[in-house]
């Protein structure tokens, strides 16, 4: 079925797949003695968008952190382009949930630079790198200002440039427009659907908002409420690009998924309180 | 277009400034008074104790003429005040390094932690003695004893300041390729600017709480010594002049230290 999606997506002429493809064999992840996530396998396709839909403290976010490199896994395996992810590397980029993550002393083509400095690309191919990442998110008229002269929707954007610019072949984003108002977060959606096919990355992105998934996934991976979460089902979207949420076949997809997450959230409602689901919150990280 | 452009912006840049200004002016104007109040309760304390006890304003700032014009006083400015930069400054140099290491390296901070936790208690005067007797009656006594007072200070805010940089930060930094190097030194460092920069005025302030106690035995010149040698004399008048002189010191260090800060150090996040 990934196969077929992939194939969809060339013959749609988008940009060569440089996109790594990502296998999560079994996988579990313990904090001390907290299971965060457990028994969880996922194949996504080189070039495929996937969402990891969730209730909160579901331990989405946990998952995204260790394909990431920052987190550990205690069992099965997690593979990225055929290589188990040992640790942070320029070919896992991530896009955090808040902007905090940028370097607020740098300038936006500072910050975009950063990766191709950081492997000690000359100055001219910094500059020309950045430059031309910021023209793919189209902030290249903000270049030299910081990140603090921005609003929370650019500075998402310039993330994403900065991710992009170390060209790697896996994009995960955690929540990415969670703290941007609705108006920006549909902008965002489009531009990222949009620089998503001119990149030819493979991304995974975490949300818990349905609609926002339903509007970027290739197929959407709903997981089942914390502690010891796995993967409860998967939907293949399959609607025309760019997406229309007014389509009967997404309201149908809509309704489906929002029964499946409403009986994941009630049974996280009735097994732990609103307590510890703070908890499993603060975890997570 | 452009007619309209200025009309519009006319009152905005026109009103601003005057608002800004009668803030200002009132600001001015409420120090004034405030030492205008001060001087007067001065003044009332130095007449109903007498010129033994308080010297009065009047008779302070002859006192400080007399000290101006034999040289004394600069002298005492300068020779304090290099002591101070000098102490000051070499805590800042050792403090920030070794709080970057504390903050960022686990063992180091386990194994420096009960130093730092002991020493911070222990207050510079206690040290006079032991600083003249090692280190002779010379400048080094009284230099190592400001630079103690300043070094624990800078690395303990250096050190928080480490430990609060955003988590995400470094993950981004390590996602992006940087090394552990690189992130301390182009991550920790900078995101810790304004916590360095705190740390070293409170050093300072540190640093003229001290000047007086590191002056205490066996110094020629400087503020602090001014004002144990007055004592002698029986010049009430002189102690006055060095303590007021000691206050207008620092007040000036500070500024002159806020002032080069946020302008120098202003893209890393530092609002004084």
């Amino acid at each position: 079925m990934t196969k077929a999606i992939e194939t969809d997506r060339l013959e749609a002429g988008s940009a060569p797949g440089r996109g790594a493809a990502v296998s999560v064999d079994g996988v579990g992840i313990r904090f001390g003695s907290f299971q965060a996530v457990r028994n969880i396998s996922l194949d996504i396709a080189a070039g495929e968008f996937l969402c990891l839909l969730g209730p909160s403290g579901c331990g989405k976010s946990t998952l995204l952190s260790a394909m990431a490199g920052f987190v550990a896994v205690d069992e099965g395996d997690l593979k990225v382009g055929g290589a188990p992810v040992t640790g942070p590397e320029p070919g896992l980029g991530m896009v955090f949930q808040s902007s905090e993550a940028l370097f607020d002393w740098m300038t936006v083509r500072q910050n975009v630079a950063f990766g191709p400095r950081m492997r000690g690309a000359t100055r001219a191919a910094q500059t020309k790198l950045a430059d031309e990442y910021l023209g793919l998110v189209g902030l290249r008229h903000c270049a030299d200002r910081f990140p603090g002269q921005l609003s929370g929707g650019m500075r998402q954007r310039v993330q994403i440039a900065r991710v992009l610019a170390n060209e790697p072949g896996v994009v995960l984003m955690d929540e990415p427009f969670g703290a941007l108002d609705a108006q920006t977060r549909q902008v965002m959606q489009e531009e990222t659907d949009r620089i998503w096919r001119a990149s030819g990355c493979t991304v995974v992105f975490v949300t818990h908002d349905i609609d926002e998934a339903i509007l970027l996934a290739d197929r959407i991976a709903v997981m089942t409420a914390g502690p010891a979460a796995s993967v409860k089902s998967v939907y293949p979207v399959d609607l025309p690009r760019p997406r229309d949420e007014t389509d009967p076949a997404a309201t149908e997809l809509r309704r489906a998924l929002r029964a499946d997450i409403g009986e994941e959230v009630r049974k996280a409602l009735h097994d732990q309180g609103p307590d510890q689901d703070a908890d499993l919150k603060g975890n997570v990280r | 277009m452009t007619v309209a452009a200025a009309g519009a912006a006319t009152p905005q840049t026109r009103r601003r400034p005057v608002g800004a200004t009668a803030r200002n002016l009132r600001a001015l104007g409420v120090y004034t008074l405030s030492v205008l109040v001060g001087v007067g309760v001065w003044q009332l304390l130095a007449m109903s104790y007498g010129s033994t006890l308080v010297a009065s304003p009047r008779e302070t700032l002859a006192a400080a003429e007399e000290l101006a014009h034999n040289g004394t006083l600069a002298n005492s400015v300068i020779a304090s005040g290099r002591r101070i930069l000098i102490g000051w400054g070499l805590g800042v140099l050792v403090g920030v390094p070794v709080g970057l290491l504390v903050g960022q390296i686990r063992i180091v901070r386990q194994f420096l932690e009960p130093y730092i936790e002991f020493f911070r208690f222990i207050p510079p005067v206690a040290f006079v003695t032991l600083a003249v007797v090692w280190l002779g009656i010379g400048e080094s006594s009284k230099v190592v004893l400001i630079f103690y007072t300043a070094v624990f200070i800078v690395t303990l805010n250096t050190s928080a300041g480490v430990m609060a940089v955003s988590e995400s930060k470094l993950r981004a930094a390590a996602s992006l390729g940087a090394s552990r190097r690189q992130i301390l030194r182009g991550i920790v460092l900078p995101s810790t600017v304004p916590h360095i920069v705190t740390g070293a005025r409170l050093a300072m302030g540190n640093s003229f709480l001290t000047i007086v106690s590191a002056e205490i035995v066996a110094a020629q010149v400087g503020l602090g010594s001014l004002i144990w040698t007055s004592r002698n004399y029986g010049r009430i008048d002189w102690v006055f002049v060095g303590i007021i002189t000691l206050g207008i010191l620092g007040f000036v260090f500070d500024r002159v230290l806020r002032i080069v800060a946020s302008r120098v150090l202003r893209r890393y996040g530092v609002k004084l």
